[in-house]
């Protein structure tokens, strides 16, 4: 099959406005006879299941929390991009996409980015009107910050919780319309199953989580918004429900996978602790704007210093090395986030770690209280340190803080065309599930833009296009797809019960993880990836045959939930596996040794590798097949990054 | 260090449920709350028994998942969620009781997982302000003074965890309902419906069965977000103006 | 349902009764104390009972008077619905409560509180206020108008120990109540302000010892004084 991208022809700036035009309409008194099912209700599936509803189509929302508000996209902190240039500082749309373009590494959409760029704006305007409450200035205007290195100050937020903000008002939208009976709300219901008639996603198979009861779902178009994939290295800044179950399905029933391995990891994270850890705990990127990078000049102080032989405050500054500052003169601490997680990587590899387990670095606000006093640094990161207090134990203001690089966001995901539409006709992926937007590196700030964009103001206009060419006729729930689909739920279900084997689930998605991180984490080799290739073979052919999942499927079963979504993760695994090796370059979130320049920066390969790689499931153990969409840059120019 | 731990274990919503005690040894000080169970059920799904089920999801304080009334206190001994609660916080040797959120409108589901759809059909009864996607002014077209939007935050933060719940001897939700009523209240945005938005919410906290406030205090000290009681005076407030001036009958 | 009715069955609105009411009975309690003050006069209860009868007659204080069993019937009666509804709230207990950490124990215990309070009131309505209505009270004449000696019944009242300690503890009682029970009262009607609040405050946690005090006060002094 060849990728149609279905990117409309024309200049960069007038393709969405065309696009929108040339896109059939659903009459009006038809809308109500059309079902859309949207599964998972973050940021991307509330902000669409409630732009639906409007309309006038009947949304069933799916969500396996207790309630669309716990969606992992309450998590995210910093801030939501915009190109308002309300600070009159030269921002713009064309700025914006080229930030985003550029941050990606070249290996994002352009099209796709530019109309991010574009709606960008709306979607400030959308969230002030439900009574999200920005930070403001004392004239009563919106405060904006500069952030994750921009050059301008475009960056929206509501103290250090805006995605939970933004959460918020898209799920009291959301609310709204299940008030109007607009919306049908299924919480605690995991989807386990697409359902396809005819080649075209027409339901989905669920599991009620509380009665275990397999249920189906009809529908004339289906969404997944069901975030990244991020907790396949088991540790990672994801919530612990996040999984990838649904987008995997999807893939198995025929969606292509985008660029699975692109994955982005985020430099300040709290460090493990020990074997015990379930999560990591990110903290805001703003702290680099005014904390020191540090590690031991040499290995043997790194050592004494782990023994608990010396005190960190005591080793001189002749004995520090601040190893970004030193490396990268005129950004210093502020380097993206790859260049500054692999550093410490590096740093940490030569045995110049801090902690016990030698996998952390000090993050050190010495120099900035003595040079702003303490009572401003409580001011700008009071509520950030007393988290990090909380956590470890330690107070930030006597010792440096020590931080570690962790997994946080999954820039791959299911192939989309420009309608946000997967290769499978009627099925849809929004937000973090999708690839489209940021190529192989993802700016601070532009994950909360990506959703509510999705969301709000693209589905609404590309879901018609498809629905105005499929009848309002009901799709039959008794059709014999729905029951195979069903029965083949069911039967995975008992599988999994009937191993009654010796290792608990997350023995297994441990192992995964170590496979992971240590292999196509930070640092990719060809080497490494081919013998992470094997295990992850092994680990699923021991998980099918020594798992344990305790209990039936007609409970609350908690054990059960999480084995199915680790079987899921391990395929998964495997898949970025794949994508790592056939891409035989570096760039942004993706790392090969072998592909780097005399001073150990990425190196990419435009001539060979500017493509989107969409990989296509061919069958239970099968090697998956490899098929390109060609990015073609027409707006701009493909540069080296430097950050010396 | 070592512990004993006393749970609440019930099967499903129908069972009568009972205490059961597990002792849990190599508990480290650097574990929060929730990987301590982790532990425990690793154990127990060793011994092939049910792991201990309760809800959680972020680990970081923010989705409001996680319950737990431990030793007596919703998310336990500090005002924080129970993800963000480390094990430092208990003493070698103590027993520790960990019981669901107790509420006719959070019935238990299982051992410690409670319902609390309550909540969001609160919201729902107004919760928002109505507006649909698209057809909305500049962002900057009305200025909100720094300390209105500043107060509104407050309010917005809450998570929803239902500690409020918990705490109160009447299991009363007028700080949670409180916290979305002021929040709109406050923001210029919220004025269109702010009469209807009071009524309807309350009407509905009043329906799913939860008590009513004798302002004793116990919700605000528990929030894991500081959420005040200002904002039930502000909803009482709200509430009164709105009952005597709405056009609603 | 009439919108007045639904109002007043709301737990916002019978949180509004017990409110008013309270409040009212605040007033009626400064009223009450104020008078009472006229004990420590030592005229041997001349004004006092010029101030009884004055109560008893004059038709403004008469219509206050019917306002103070209202308030009292109400608050009763509204203490108790709510008192049931809140208990339905949550039918299963917790095994164990660390309350006493997040709250007063005077808050908690409103209800008791104000039980021992309504047993105190009866007897004490019996042993003064039905007596000066319908009971056997001597006579005396100030100026040539006759007055019912409302002061004897004190003071015989109070020359007995255990009604002495009956009242001073009930006074105790009453002390907790008004103590979360004033400021409460205006958190409940929504006056929560920055600047008055504290203000709200303190005013109640002198109110609450103060008043109760002097009422104390008039059994301990007629008790040592006759």
């Amino acid at each position: 099959m060849i990728l149609d991208s279905k990117i409309p022809a024309g200049p960069l700036a007038e393709k969405w406005t065309k696009h929108k035009f040339n896109s059939k309409l659903v009459n009006p008194a038809n809308k109500r006879k059309y079902e859309v099912i949207v599964v998972g209700t973050g940021l991307a599936g509330a902000s669409a299941a409630a732009s639906l509803a409007e309309l006038g189509y009947n949304v069933k929302a799916f969500t396996f929390h207790d309630s669309p508000r716990r969606a992992h996209s309450i998590a995210a902190q910093g801030g939501i991009n915009a190109a308002k240039n309300y600070q009159n500082d030269g921002d713009s749309v064309f700025r914006l996409f080229y930030d985003t373009v550029k941050g990606g590494d070249y290996r994002a959409r352009e099209a796709n980015v530019y109309r991010l760029a574009e709606v960008s704006v709306k979607i400030i305007d959308q969230c002030v009107a439900q009574g999200v409450p920005f930070a403001r200035e004392y004239g009563g205007l919106l405060s904006n910050r500069s952030f994750g290195g921009a050059q301008v100050s475009r960056t929206f937020y509501a103290r250090g919780q805006t995605g939970q903000q933004l959460l918020l008002g898209a799920y009291s939208a959301l609310s709204r319309q299940v008030a109007n009976g607009k919306v049908k709300l299924y919480p605690r219901s995991e989807m386990m199953d697409v359902v396809m008639i005819d080649g075209q996603a027409r339901g989905i198979v669920t599991r009620n989580l509380i009665t275990g009861a397999v249920e189906t779902h009809t529908a004339h178009a289906v969404l997944l918004c069901t975030g990244g994939y991020g907790n396949v290295f088991f540790l990672s800044t994801n919530a612990m429900g996040s999984n990838v179950t649904a987008a995997w399905r999807a893939h198995k029933r025929g969606a292509y996978f985008a660029n699975p391995c692109f994955t982005q990891i985020h430099p300040t994270c709290i460090p493990v602790s020990g074997d015990h850890q379930s999560k990591l705990t990110l903290m805001s990127e703003s702290l680099r704007n005014d904390g020191r990078v540090w590690v031991p000049a040499t290995k043997e102080t790194a050592e004494k210093l782990r023994k608990g032989e010396i005190k960190v405050n005591d080793i001189k500054e002749e004995d520090r090395d601040y190893f970004l500052e030193r490396k990268y003169p005129s950004f210093g601490n502020l380097v993206p986030r790859d260049v500054a997680s692999r550093n410490a990587k590096y740093v940490c590899d030569e045995g110049r770690g801090v902690n016990e387990t030698g996998e952390a670095v000090f993050l050190d606000f010495r120099d900035a209280i003595k040079r702003d006093t303490k009572a401003i640094i409580a001011s700008k990161y009071g509520n950030l340190f007393d988290m990090y207090k909380q956590i470890t134990g330690e107070d930030p203001y006597q010792v440096p803080m020590m931080i570690y690089p962790a997994v946080h966001y999954t820039m791959g995901g299911l192939w989309v065309d420009y309608n946000l539409m997967t290769t499978i006709p009627g099925l849809y992926a929004l937000g973090e599930a999708n690839f489209s937007d940021h190529g192989a590196n993802r700016l601070g700030a532009s994950a909360l833009m990506q959703g509510l964009a999705d969301g709000y103001f693209v589905i609404p206009y590309t879901i018609g296009d498809y629905l105005a060419q499929t009848l309002p006729k009901p799709i039959d729930a008794n059709h014999p797809e729905f029951i195979k689909a069903a029965e083949e739920v069911k039967n995975r279900i008992s599988q999994l019960l009937k191993i009654k084997g010796k290792k608990s689930v997350d023995y297994f998605h441990k192992i995964l993880g170590k496979i992971m991180w240590n292999e196509c984490g930070m640092a990719r080799s060809a080497e490494g990836l081919k013998k992470a290739k094997a295990e992850i073979k092994e680990l699923k052919r021991d998980f099918w045959a020594d798992v344990k999942v305790l209990g039936t499927n007609e409970e609350l079963n908690l054990t059960l939930e999480k084995a199915h979504r680790v079987a899921d993760f391990i395929e998964l695994g495997e898949l970025m596996i794949d994508d790592a090796l056939s891409r035989e370059e570096s760039c942004g979130g993706h790392f090969r040794e072998e592909y780097q320049t005399p001073e150990g920066e990425a190196l990419r390969d435009d001539e060979n590798f500017a493509y989107v790689a969409a990989w296509k499931y061919m069958g239970e153990n099968q090697e998956e097949e490899l098929h390109k969409e060609p990015l073609v840059f027409e707006n701009v120019k493909l540069t080296q990054r430097s950050y010396k | 260090m070592q512990l004993t731990l006393k749970i609440w274990r019930q099967k499903n919503a129908s069972d009568k449920g009972g205490f059961a005690t597990y002792p849990v040894d190599h508990v480290s000080k650097d574990m929060s709350f929730l990987e301590m169970l982790d532990v425990l059920n690793e154990e127990l799904t060793e011994k092939g028994q049910d792991p201990v089920h309760f809800d959680h999801d972020c680990r970081e304080g923010i989705c409001g998942s996680c319950s737990l009334y431990i030793n007596g206190k919703p998310h336990g001994p500090l005002q924080t969620t129970t993800c963000q609660l480390h094990m430092r916080s208990f003493n070698d040797g103590e027993t520790v009781t960990i019981e669901p959120w107790r509420a006719k409108a959070f019935p238990v589901l299982k051992d410690l997982v409670v319902d609390r759809y309550a909540f969001d059909r609160i919201i729902q009864a107004g919760g928002y302000v109505s507006v649909g996607t698209g057809g909305v002014p500049d962002a900057n077209e009305i200025p909100i003074p720094k300390t209105i939007a500043d107060l509104a935050m407050d309010a917005a933060q809450c998570i929803g965890c239902g500690a409020c719940v918990a705490a109160c001897k009447n299991a009363s939700a007028m700080l949670f309902t409180s916290a979305k009523v002021s929040q709109l209240a406050l923001l210029p945005q919220g004025q269109v419906e702010r009469k209807t938005r009071a009524e309807k919410m309350v009407a509905q906290m009043d329906a799913e069965g939860f008590g009513a406030c004798t302002n004793t205090g116990a919700c605000e000290a528990e929030c894991p977000k500081g959420i005040s009681i200002t904002n039930i005076a502000r909803m009482n407030r709200e509430y009164f103006s709105a009952v005597v001036s709405s056009e609603n009958l | 349902m009439s919108w007045v009715t639904k109002t007043l069955k709301s737990t916002l609105g019978r949180k509004l009764i017990m409110a008013l009411t309270g409040l009212f009975l605040i007033l009626f309690l400064t009223g009450h104390v104020s008078g009472n003050l006229l004990l420590f006069k030592g005229d041997g209860g001349e004004a006092f009972n010029m101030y009884a009868k004055f109560m008893t007659t004059n038709p403004a204080v008469k219509l206050l008077s019917y306002l103070t069993y209202i308030s009292v019937i109400g608050h009763v009666i509204y203490s108790i619905t709510l008192n049931r509804l809140n208990k339905s709230a949550r039918p299963i207990g917790y095994a164990e409560s660390g309350a006493f950490t997040n709250s007063t124990w005077s808050s908690r215990n409103m209800g008791i509180l104000g039980t021992i309070i309504l047993v105190f009131l009866a007897g004490h309505l019996y042993s003064f206020w039905f007596q000066i209505h319908w009971g056997d009270v001597p006579i005396v004449t100030y100026a040539g108008e006759e007055y019912k000696d409302l002061y004897s019944v004190v003071k015989v009242a109070f020359q007995q120990e255990w009604m002495v300690a009956l009242y001073v503890v009930a006074m105790t009682f009453l002390g907790f109540h008004l103590s979360h029970g004033f400021a409460s009262a205006f958190q409940t009607l929504g006056l929560n302000h920055k600047k008055y609040s504290p203000a709200i405050k303190t005013l109640g946690s002198i109110y609450c010892v103060l008043v109760p005090v002097l009422f104390a006060s008039m059994p301990l002094y007629i008790y040592f004084t006759s």
